[in-house]
């Protein structure tokens, strides 16, 4: 057992899962802040044509991924920030174009078609030394800036108005988010594969959700479940000999699945340990009676006035006009 | 030295989607002063406010911001916005600490911690308007006027030269209207400016140095509020506008405050 842990392969394996298991979901928290969940996705598809420009052209897949996923990161960006109606089928357009220009390529560099199934579904046998060199600055640097420009970040993925409002430079913080997402998905693509890095970007930050109650908290718990998925799957994946990138969204759905019912544990226990809420309108009854008219001015009941509003005298007892979203109706006062 | 206008509109429109809904609008407000925007519904008080901030284009016209033509101002640390409403609960939790916290985001450098007083600024802010005991909540499990409230905190937090403010006591209760009213009152004693949309005066009515009214994007009255003439832009709300200034707030008795 030790032999294939202390195999080479697998230490470069693990080295790449670490980093990539905090990186993906440290970057996710923004994508899911910003609604964007399916980002990762659509960049996957998009670095298909990098990963296969790699292998047609001799040099290392890694590099090209970056160089592709970086600019398609940065067109889907222009595309969304345009606001277009039509952004949406362009979006569509750029990640089939993507995948199947992807394929093509692939199949004109000769034997690459085995050589890309690596790249699409993961796999620990196949990531060299500079992979794993590549994969530690990357990944270091998507860390890094996701965590120590959070208070930039999180304003601009919390409330884009406000902070264009305050001066940030929006369009360069989403830009940024954009290419750190670009360049995780190019990190992850090793380990879990570039169909499956959104689950690993999306799936630990919906687990975190359910026991966080701040962002810093989410996203670190998030990171730390992404660590714990990513080094789970490589490691069963390598003694059961199954994909690593589906062994790691299993784990990571698993992880899910397990801690949602202490969620909701928790939430129920936050709800009834607030005692009571000091802002809460003092007891609301609602009147059931039907009115055929409106109480107003002239309406022929008593009318008093109650502090910053009119009552009603109506059959003995008091109503007051409550304006609600829905309509109004009656309060008994 | 002589104290630069905060905030001028020479001739100001605003054309959305080839509509013009602002018009011809020049006002400009003094060091602080409190301005009050009154207006129907659809009367283009939130386009207006917007355009300001350069959330909206200022298709005609010039905006100044503390003299300076507003496509060339750098000091958004000066200006403190309240948008009318924002969707606060949705996507990853954040307490209201975090979210008042990114209102000072324009005084932050990147990379920097907030200092010791900076986290005080926060906590003050989050008491001001109530919440103390929910600084550490999400915000999306507070009501909505609680929320509205967590949009005011986030602005003071930035400690804004020239406040705008867009319905700032939509939903709120009365006595969190009056703690809002009275640090509005504070800020402006201290020099700031500021600027608000609303549909009552209520609580903030012995802050108002002068009403501005639209209607259909014009201002249709701009002076002090007592001579606000009846109906000029709220019929409805006639009941508030009589001689004499304003009716002194009324409240229940259960509902705390002052
Ligand atoms: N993005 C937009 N594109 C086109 N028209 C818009 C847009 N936003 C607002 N309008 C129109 O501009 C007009 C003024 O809207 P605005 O939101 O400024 O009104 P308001 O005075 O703030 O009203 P309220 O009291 O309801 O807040 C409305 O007729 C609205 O339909
Ligand atoms: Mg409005």
């Amino acid at each position: 057992m030790w032999d294939l842990l202390l195999a080479p392969f697998m230490i470069r394996a693990v080295i790449a899962a670490t980093v990539t298991g905090l990186a993906a979901p440290g970057i996710g928290t923004y994508l899911v802040q910003r609604r964007l969940s399916l980002l990762g996705d659509g960049i996957g598809h998009i670095t298909v044509t990098g990963v296969a420009l790699g292998l047609l052209t001799g040099t290392s897949p890694t590099y090209t991924a970056v160089v592709v996923a970086v600019i398609g990161a940065l067109v889907i960006e222009l595309i969304r920030a345009s606001g277009k109606a039509t952004g949406d089928l362009a979006l569509a357009l750029l990640f089939y174009g993507g995948i199947a220009g992807g394929l093509v390529l692939v199949q004109l560099a000769g034997n690459g078609a085995f050589a890309l199934q690596a790249y699409l579904f993961g796999s620990i046998t196949t990531i060299s030394s500079d992979d794993v060199v590549v994969s530690l600055v990357l990944a270091g640097i998507v860390i890094v800036a996701g965590l120590a420009l959070m208070p930039q970040l999180f304003a601009v993925s919390h409330d884009e108005d406000f902070a264009r409002a305050s001066g940030v430079p929006v369009w360069f913080y989403n830009g940024l988010i954009s290419v750190l997402a670009a360049v995780t998905v190019s990190v992850a693509m090793r380990t879990v594969g570039l169909l499956l890095v959104s689950a690993l970007m999306i799936i630990p930050v919906a687990t975190s959700q359910q026991f966080a109650r701040s962002f810093r908290s989410t996203m670190l718990v998030a990171m730390v479940g992404g660590l714990v998925a990513s080094l789970g799957g490589v490691v069963i994946s390598a003694f059961l000999n199954l994909p690593p990138g589906a062994t790691i969204v299993l784990v990571s759905l698993a992880g899910f699945v397990a801690t949602s019912p202490i969620g909701m544990v928790l939430e129920r226990r936050r709800r009834a340990r607030v005692p009571y809420d000091p802002d809460a309108l003092p007891l609301h009854e609602t009147s059931e009676e039907r009115h055929r008219h409106v109480h107003g001015p002239g309406c022929g009941h008593l009318a008093i006035e109650h502090g910053d509003h009119v009552d009603y005298v109506h059959d003995g007892h008091r109503h007051a006009v409550h304006v609600t979203g829905e309509g109004q109706h009656y309060d008994e006062h | 030295m002589t104290q630069l206008s905060p905030l001028v509109l020479d001739d100001v429109g605003v054309v959305l989607d080839g509509r013009p809904i602002v018009r011809d609008v020049s006002f400009d407000v003094a060091p602080g002063q409190v301005v009050a925007i009154l207006g129907a519904n659809g009367s283009g008080k939130s386009t207006l406010i917007k355009a300001l901030v350069g959330l909206n284009p200022v298709s005609h016209g010039t905006v100044s911001l503390f003299g300076t033509p507003q496509p060339r101002f750098r000091h958004w640390e000066r200006v403190g916005y309240v948008p009318q409403r924002s969707n606060l609960g949705t996507g990853v939790p954040a307490t209201v600490r975090e979210v008042v916290a990114s209102g000072r985001i324009a005084r932050r450098r990147p990379f920097w911690p907030m200092s010791r007083h900076e986290h005080d600024l926060v906590e003050a802010a989050v008491d001001l308007v109530g919440l103390g005991g929910r600084a550490g909540h999400p915000v999306a499990t507070l009501s909505g006027g609680q929320q509205q409230r967590v949009l005011v905190a986030r602005t003071l937090a930035g400690e804004p030269d020239l406040l705008l403010l867009d319905e700032p006591n939509a939903g709120v209760d009365h006595a969190s209207q009056v703690a809002i009213a009275e640090t509005l009152g504070g800020r402006a004693d201290a020099g700031a400016s500021v600027v608000v949309v609303l549909h009552e005066l209520g609580p903030f009515a012995p802050l108002i140095d002068r009403v501005v009214a639209l209607r259909e994007g014009r201002i249709t009255y701009d002076g002090p509020p007592g001579q606000l003439a009846e109906g000029a832009a709220h019929a409805h709300h006639h009941d508030d506008l009589e001689e004499g200034g304003w009716l002194p707030p009324m409240q229940a008795p259960l509902e705390g405050g002052r």
